[in-house]
């Protein structure tokens, strides 16, 4: 009995938020849209009793999804949301896992400070980070001028409102998710492991890409997964950095909900979205409890 | 008794006795600092080929370092250290025909048994379709045939050392290194470990060097063993020799048991006759070394070359006291035997019949004794 009330405490958390705002977005993605409050149609009414409940199912279809097929714009969206995830990720991994390894070999004392350092930029507001890096990125900004001054380009470089743009914003804010698994698992590796490639014939090359490569894979998946699944739905960043031309399914979601006030196609894109990203979800979480079983 | 002839005794493994023989490393006056810890001072040691040899010590007398340093993971500060003749110095771990078993076992967690095995191999000059054979032969070599597939967290602790074993053989290095091998095991499992660690030594005529803190497991596989404590060699002898004629305390002290007995020797014939203690009778000692008059000394008796009496025995190096502490092993018992002037004197009995009720019990007065032979003399 006490067992099943422990258990009860996180699934009703669950049940409350986030089950039960899922089914409402459902629901609100088979309406159809109405100039109201609020912006959809049909709404439960339970005074009518059972037919009425009959009704408004009877009023739910699945229009708007096959609307989201007929657009191309949408699924435009969705692949360039997934490219610019994709390469964002590989970039902060490429940053990431150098870091990381640096810091696990860092010398024991150095450590919790170069893990401040990493965590620190968490300390302040994120649009504020983000809008720094439009002054450092714009025609005019810190970065072009610092160029310009030496000398290594002539004329300014056009990088705020490209894509190159969206991807240092995702590189630079995620970063701190690829660096601390990838650390956490280094930090485990055995110094003796390495030895021992050492011993057997290794350079220190081969042993890292024998040893240390494969040891520390749970890490970087659990690392690419915590960067591609926030950027693949990223809002702030895109329409901040990205410009107009910059097409990302956040984006799309937002203007569907405050410019058009279509909230039942909002709510499609919404839904289509988790449904993509409960893949990468469900083989993260596969990741995690195959770690788990080998370290027992 | 006549000797027996010494031909008919096989020829005894003993290289170091012979001055013609070239010995596989060795040392030459090498010094380890760590800033200013000194790990190794000064350091002359040499191993001869097909040599099981210990450097035995307490932890942070040098000997991992000492090891470390034949590995080619911590360079000499001074000296050189010769493989074959030729200094190794300069030669990186990777390039040395030298394998090392990890304390950790340091298998490879991702890799199977068979992967293990073959990591080495596959790094080595063997040509590709010679590997496979040379594995079978290793995973036979330590009877783990059947678990080739397996991942090191699938075996048992008894069996990831095997394995250890089997990986840091298949090179077939000149020189294997044995970092507290059998560290992790149990009593029972590393007893009979010794021994199949023995046998695979003399099947692949491999000169092992191995590092252990246990006395007992240095004694049971080791040719010859080296104390050492604080970066230094105290003594390098055989077993029976390092045992019964440890040529200091400190030595004697940290292999096996013994009682230690401060005095003064003076001789007497072809015997010290050691006064210590007010009241007591000297202690006669037979004793190859050259003391002065009156020179100040120790008389170290191991408790198994101890006899216990109830009653006053003819003989010499008598003494009365009573049990304070009996220590039961079921094979042998140790008793505590205290003096009259406080000195406990440690005497061990072999439990040679199942009688329950013991021979001496606590608060008895007895007699302790043991021969002219018996008794090791030190100098101070």
């Amino acid at each position: 009995m006490r067992r099943l009330l422990l258990i009860a405490i996180p699934y009703a958390w669950l049940v409350a938020l986030f089950l039960v705002p899922f089914l409402i977005v459902v629901k609100i993605s088979l309406s159809d849209v109405q100039l109201s409050i609020p912006p959809y149609t049909p709404t439960l009414e339970f005074s009518a009793g059972w037919t009425g409940i009959r009704d408004f199912f009877s009023q739910l279809d699945f229009e708007n999804f096959v609307f989201l097929t007929e657009d191309s714009l949408y699924w435009k969206a969705y692949l360039s949301s997934l490219q610019i995830a994709l390469v964002s990720t590989a970039l902060t991994l490429m940053v990431g896992y150098p870091i990381a390894l640096a810091m696990a070999n860092a010398e024991q004392a150095w450590r919790p400070t170069l893990m401040m350092l990493v965590i620190l930029p968490f300390w302040t507001s994120f649009l504020i980070r983000v809008y720094a890096w439009m002054g450092i990125l714009s025609t005019e900004g810190f970065l072009n001028q610092f160029l310009l001054w030496t000398g290594v380009i002539s004329e300014p470089l056009t990088i705020l409102n490209t894509r190159v743009a969206v991807y240092i914003g995702i590189v630079y804010t995620y970063l701190p998710f690829m660096i601390l698994p990838i650390y956490a698992t280094l930090e485990k590796l055995d110094v003796s492991l390495l030895e021992a490639a050492e011993d057997l014939g290794c350079t220190r090359r081969q042993a890292f890409w024998l040893v240390t490569a494969p040891l520390s894979k749970p890490g970087v998946i659990a690392g690419c997964f915590l960067v591609f699944i926030p950027a693949i739905g990223e809002f702030v960043i895109p329409s901040l950095l990205g410009g107009s031309q910059t097409l990302m399914i956040g984006k799309v979601l937002w203007e569907e909900f405050f410019s058009n006030r279509d909230w039942p196609v909002a709510s499609a894109v919404a839904v289509v979205l988790l449904l993509i990203l409960v893949i990468p979800i469900i083989l993260f979480q596969r990741n995690e409890q195959r770690q788990r079983e080998a370290e027992q | 008794m006549p000797d027996p002839k010494p031909s008919a005794q096989p020829v005894e493994f003993a290289p170091w006795v012979d001055p013609k023989a070239a010995p596989l490393i060795s040392f030459r006056g090498v010094t380890k600092r760590f800033g200013d810890f000194t790990a190794i001072d000064n350091l002359y040691l040499d191993i001869f080929q097909r040599e099981f040899f210990a450097l035995l010590g307490p932890s942070g007398c040098g000997k991992t370092t000492l090891m470390r340093m034949l590995a080619g993971f911590e360079n000499a500060t001074e000296g050189t250290i010769l493989l074959e003749g030729q200094n190794i110095g300069a030669v990186p771990p990777n390039k040395r025909a030298v394998n090392m078993m990890f304390q950790s076992y340091a298998l490879f967690p991702h890799l199977t048994v068979w992967d293990n095995i073959a990591f080495g191999l596959k790094r080595s000059d063997m040509p590709k379709d010679q590997i496979p054979a040379r594995v079978e032969d290793m995973l036979r070599l330590v009877q783990m045939q059947k678990f080739a597939k397996r991942k090191p967290h699938q075996i048992s602790g008894g069996q990831r050392q095997r394995v250890a074993l089997a990986r840091s053989l298949a090179k077939a290095p000149k020189l294997l290194l044995l970092d507290e091998p059998l560290g992790a095991l149990d009593k029972k499992l590393r007893e009979e470990t010794q021994f199949e660690l023995m046998e695979i030594q003399e099947k692949t005529g491999t000169t092992f060097v191995i590092v252990t803190h246990d006395q007992e497991e240095a004694m049971t596989v080791a040719s010859r063993i080296a104390v050492m404590d604080h970066g230094k060699l105290i003594q390098v002898d055989t077993p029976p020799v390092i045992y019964e004629a440890p040529k200091s305390v400190y030595v004697a002290d940290f292999l096996g048991d013994v009682t230690v007995i401060e005095g003064r020797a003076n001789r007497v014939g072809d015997i010290y006759e050691v006064s210590w203690a007010e009241g007591q009778p000297p202690l006669r000692c037979a004793s190859p070394l050259t003391l002065a008059p009156d020179q100040s000394c120790f008389v170290a008796v191991r408790p198994e070359k101890v006899e216990i009496h109830a009653d006053r025995p003819e003989d010499e190096n008598v003494l009365q006291g009573k049990i304070v502490d009996i220590g039961y092993l079921g094979n042998l018992s140790t008793y505590h035997v205290q003096l009259a002037n406080g000195q406990i004197i440690k005497a061990q009995n072999f439990n040679t019949e199942r009688d329950t009720r013991r021979r001496f019990t606590w608060e008895e007065d007895v007699w302790v004794n043991w021969t002219v032979r018996c008794a090791i003399l030190l100098e101070r």
